[in-house]
């Protein structure tokens, strides 16, 4: 068979030349070897100034999206919750009342809409599963808190403000989805 | 005058860590307390400008003879319930054989005094690696030598000592 | 005793003792600084520009740290154990002639605090008390770990002094004399490394095992034993063992700068006198310090460590016998050149 690469090296345990048993040209031959690391180019990122750049289909926060007219798009249908792995969405569906024509795009929405970030994954299967591009991950990261109560995200930190939106055209490198 | 006021605190100091070695009753502490004793020693070769002799003093004994008593009662276990019993006989014993050796000791040493001054009357850099040396190759090199010759005898036994119980093991 | 010689002492102790402490506070940041680059990191750089400030950074905390004793340990010899270490490592420098005599005032200044004319047996004596700090400590400290330390620390230390001396002899015999300052002056045209170059790997190897350096770091391996003998200590108390390693690591680097590389001496010597010639004649001492502390950090970048019978080996089997041979065969040159036979 053929080796994968030229590298590989035949190991034998035959007995050390003195040459070798002086050990001074190899522990020479390492000193170079480390010396010629001290000139490379450091590979470090310093954080909070400079800020490693994410994939674009980074997978962090999740973000619930509301469409061109400020309506949330999620219609509590469930499907991101059935498709989740940890178990980590909950939610609650409710009728939209009349009058609430401007706030829910549907005629069902989600009164609450619970993600526990502690089971999250960030596995991307809500986003894939959602029907109506409600739910995306985002390249926030999740930040850290020291009571677990907090990093159960509800509606208020999960819908993105009118004034703030979340930016995700990135993630729709496919294109957006034609309208059903 | 300052001088002999020096050599009294440094006798006096001397004395004192080694009544310790003997009084203190913690082996580890016994040991360094004879480490101190052998630095005081060294500073009073220092007074009497015999700087080889001191440094040798130091090198030797508290460096590294020390270092290996030290070491070995590390490696002991120094628990009280381990400590052999002592009956009053034994350190009845123990007490006439000290004191005749101590009494011995001071008439064997009653007479450097007198000789104190005869190495006053002495070339002062006597204690120094050159003159040292000299005397040490000239007029007592055969003592010297067969030190030296002693020592290996020493060294050669030792090292049979240590084989040989490898060889039984084996 | 002259009032002026008694000034002008003190305050080369004073300035030598400051700069003792600070090289060995910034060797800590040298030390750092390489292995980051060597591991193809950065390193300390958020104190200060370039991080300059982390040696000042890592000493108060050190300071603010809790001051822990443990319960069973012995307690005076615990607290004495880093004092005494930190102070064997300081008083080598006393014998070390830093440069050529300055002329200042009036007065020719000697920068040696001590011409004592067995200068290199000195060092070899503190050198060889040297273990006590590790010893005690580790012993005191009552861990298991610390013990271990302490009594690789003195087995390693009686070991390798054994075959450091033995080299170092071949330079005595070389220079005819045991003061530095002696042998600083015989180097003055050709420098002790060209002659002696076995005597120099063999004092340089042993050097590294004296100062607990990798790849001979066994009294205090991570790995194995924790933090070696220094396992049950905190705050000061571990700053002084660990600047203590520093301090007698710069000073066995300027004592190997003045046995095998002409001390202050420098290439085209002659052409100075004077004030200019002291200074340069310092300047070319710092740099031969800071090359040697240079290679030992880089060596403990690059090498692993050794196993303790590997050690034990090395020193009695290879290091010894090579140092006696070595010695031997320049006493021998030396009496045929000296037309002995």
């Amino acid at each position: 068979m053929d080796s994968l690469t030229n590298r590989k090296k035949v190991v034998s345990d035959k007995p050390m030349s003195l040459w070798e048993k002086a050990y001074l040209p190899a522990i020479i031959s390492g000193m170079i070897t480390t010396m010629r690391h001290m000139f490379r180019k450091r590979k470090t990122i310093k954080y909070p100034e400079e800020v490693r750049e994410f994939a674009p289909v980074y997978r962090g926060q999740h973000v619930l999206k509301r469409d061109e007219q400020g309506r949330e798009n999620c219609t509590a249908c469930g499907l991101c919750a059935v498709a989740c792995p940890a178990e980590a969405i909950t939610m609650t569906a409710e009728e939209r009342k009349p009058g609430e024509e401007s706030l829910y795009r549907e005629e069902k929405y989600a009164s609450s809409y619970e993600i526990n970030m502690l089971r999250c994954i960030f596995c991307g299967l809500c986003e894939e599963a959602c029907p109506k591009e409600a739910i995306f991950l985002t390249d926030r990261l999740v930040p850290t808190y020291f009571e677990r109560d907090n990093f159960i995200y509800g509606k208020d930190k999960l819908v993105e403000s009118l004034d703030n939106r979340i930016d995700i055209t990135k993630r729709q490198h496919t294109g957006k989805r034609s309208e059903i | 005058m300052s001088l002999q006021i020096i050599s009294i605190i440094l006798g006096s100091l001397t004395l004192a860590s080694a009544l310790l070695v003997v009084f203190s009753k913690h082996p580890v502490r016994s040991v360094i307390y004879l480490v101190v004793t052998f630095f005081f020693i060294t500073s009073m070769y220092i007074m009497m400008n015999a700087q080889f002799l001191a440094i040798v003093n130091m090198i030797v004994y508290a460096g590294a003879i020390m270092v290996l008593f030290l070491f070995v009662l590390m490696l002991l276990n120094l628990n009280k319930e381990a400590e052999p019993v002592t009956t009053k006989g034994s350190q009845l014993a123990a007490f006439i054989a000290g004191g005749s050796l101590f009494l011995v000791l001071i008439t064997a040493l009653k007479d450097t005094l007198t000789l104190g001054q005869t190495y006053r009357a002495h070339n002062d850099q006597i204690g120094l690696v050159k003159q040292l040396g000299n005397l040490l190759f000239t007029k007592y090199l055969v003592a010297f030598e067969i030190t030296s010759i002693l020592f290996i005898a020493a060294m050669v036994g030792a090292i049979l000592l240590a084989k040989r119980e490898k060889q039984i093991i084996e | 005793m002259d009032t002026a010689l008694l000034i002008e002492k003190s305050i080369l102790v004073i300035v030598l003792f400051l700069i003792s402490l600070g090289a060995a506070a910034y060797m800590t940041y040298f030390e750092r600084k390489l292995a980051a680059w060597i591991q193809d990191r950065v390193g300390p750089d958020r104190a200060g520009p370039f991080g300059i400030l982390q040696p000042i950074a890592d000493g108060v905390k050190m300071f603010l740290k809790e001051d822990f004793i443990p319960a069973k340990a012995d307690k005076w010899l615990f607290i004495i154990g880093p004092g005494l270490a930190m102070f064997t490592a300081l008083i080598t420098s006393a014998v070390v002639p830093w440069g050529p005599n300055l002329h200042l005032f009036g007065r020719e200044i000697s920068l040696q605090v001590a011409d004592i004319n067995i200068g290199i047996l000195y060092v070899f004596g503190v050198l060889s008390v040297g273990v006590y700090g590790i010893m005690i400590g580790g012993w005191a400290s009552n861990n298991k770990y610390s013990l271990y330390g302490a009594i690789r620390a003195s087995s390693q230390m009686i070991s390798y002094e054994l075959a450091m001396g033995v080299s170092a002899i071949t330079i005595v015999l070389l220079s005819g004399s045991l003061s530095l300052n002696d042998i600083i002056a015989q180097q003055s045209q050709v420098w002790n490394v060209f002659y002696q170059p076995v005597a120099f790997l063999i004092f340089f190897i042993c050097a590294l095992a004296e100062l607990n350096r990798a790849p001979f770091d066994l009294p205090e391996c991570e790995s194995e034993l924790v933090g070696g003998y220094h396992t049950e200590y905190s705050s000061m108390k571990l700053g002084l063992y660990l600047f203590s390693e520093y301090t007698s690591m710069f000073i066995s680097s300027a004592i190997m700068a003045i046995l095998f590389f002409g001390g202050y001496n420098f290439p085209g010597m002659s052409h100075f006198s004077g004030n200019t010639l002291a200074l340069l004649g310092i300047g070319a001492f710092a740099i031969k310090i800071f090359i040697f502390i240079f290679v030992i950090m880089w060596i403990r970048w690059t090498i692993p460590r050794f196993r303790f019978d590997q050690l034990m080996h090395l020193g009695w089997k290879t290091l010894l016998p090579l140092a006696l041979v070595n010695l031997l065969i320049s006493g021998l040159v030396i009496a045929y050149n000296n037309g002995w036979f």
